[in-house]
């Protein structure tokens, strides 16, 4: 019995819902970081460093890092294929586009761990 | 099929003046290629710049020091400001398609009406986030 779905294979809904779950956890982000920010005023090295050392901060900061490139690569991805005719080069740009969001999280563990 | 239709010249490619100075978007549509702009912008260059300057912040008390003094430049506050209203927009945009996935502010009028909301509330938190920093 040939049971195929014709409609595709519904990765879209998964990039769609990514980009959204991803986008929630950004907002959160930056409403703690916001608040964080506004309460410690005037903002030294020390409060500063004091607030990245603290492992929750690490962690959260890390989390939308994560958020951040997954949520961009979709987005980035959607404005190659629409704009971006050929073939050969939106593909070039996307691999670009991985591996600069490869190195952004890669650096912001540098940053958080050092 | 009515003839007028199937001569019409398919497809059309609009030229740049066309897409600068004879296609008026309604305000969704701002907020929509705005949205797009400004996503763009985040990923690339200021994500890298971000990083940068926490970066160097983090790194030692002079680290911090310089980046202070650097963000005192004009230049670098012109990139600040022009930052925060990428992000405000992009978070403020973000959260009306949010809102539409679940079939809020969904008809003609109210999704012309959100769509002013964002624009006013992110230029506003722009306004309001810069007065805090200067």
């Amino acid at each position: 019995m040939v049971n195929r779905v014709i409609t595709g294979a519904h990765y879209g809904t998964r990039d769609w819902l990514a980009q959204r779950i991803t986008a929630v956890i950004m907002v959160v982000y930056t409403l703690i970081v916001f608040v964080c920010m506004l309460g410690a005023k005037p903002i030294t090295y020390g409060v500063w460093r004091d607030l990245f050392s603290q492992g929750w901060m690490r962690v959260a900061t890390l989390l939308f890092a994560v958020s951040l490139a997954w949520h961009a690569w979709v987005g980035v991805r959607d404005i190659l294929m629409d704009y971006i005719k050929p073939d050969g080069l939106r593909l070039a740009l996307q691999v670009f586009t991985l591996l600069l969001l490869a190195t952004y999280v890669a650096w912001t563990i540098q940053v958080l761990w050092r | 099929m009515s003839s007028a239709a199937a001569k019409k010249a398919r497809p059309k490619y609009l030229s740049l003046r066309a897409l600068l100075l004879e296609i008026r978007l309604p305000l969704p549509g701002w907020v929509s290629i705005l949205h797009r702009i400004s996503g763009a912008l985040l990923v690339f260059p200021f994500a890298a710049w971000l990083l940068y300057l926490l970066d160097a912040s983090l790194a030692s008390q002079a680290g911090f020091d310089h980046i202070r003094h650097y963000l005192d430049l004009p230049i670098a506050k012109l990139g600040l400001l022009v930052f925060i209203w990428a992000y405000c927009h992009h978070l403020c945009a973000g959260i009306r398609f949010l809102l539409l996935d679940i079939n809020r502010g969904i008809e003609l009028q109210s999704a012309r009406r959100g769509a002013l909301i964002v624009l006013v509330v992110s230029l506003a938190l722009t306004a309001w986030i810069g007065v805090l920093i200067w």
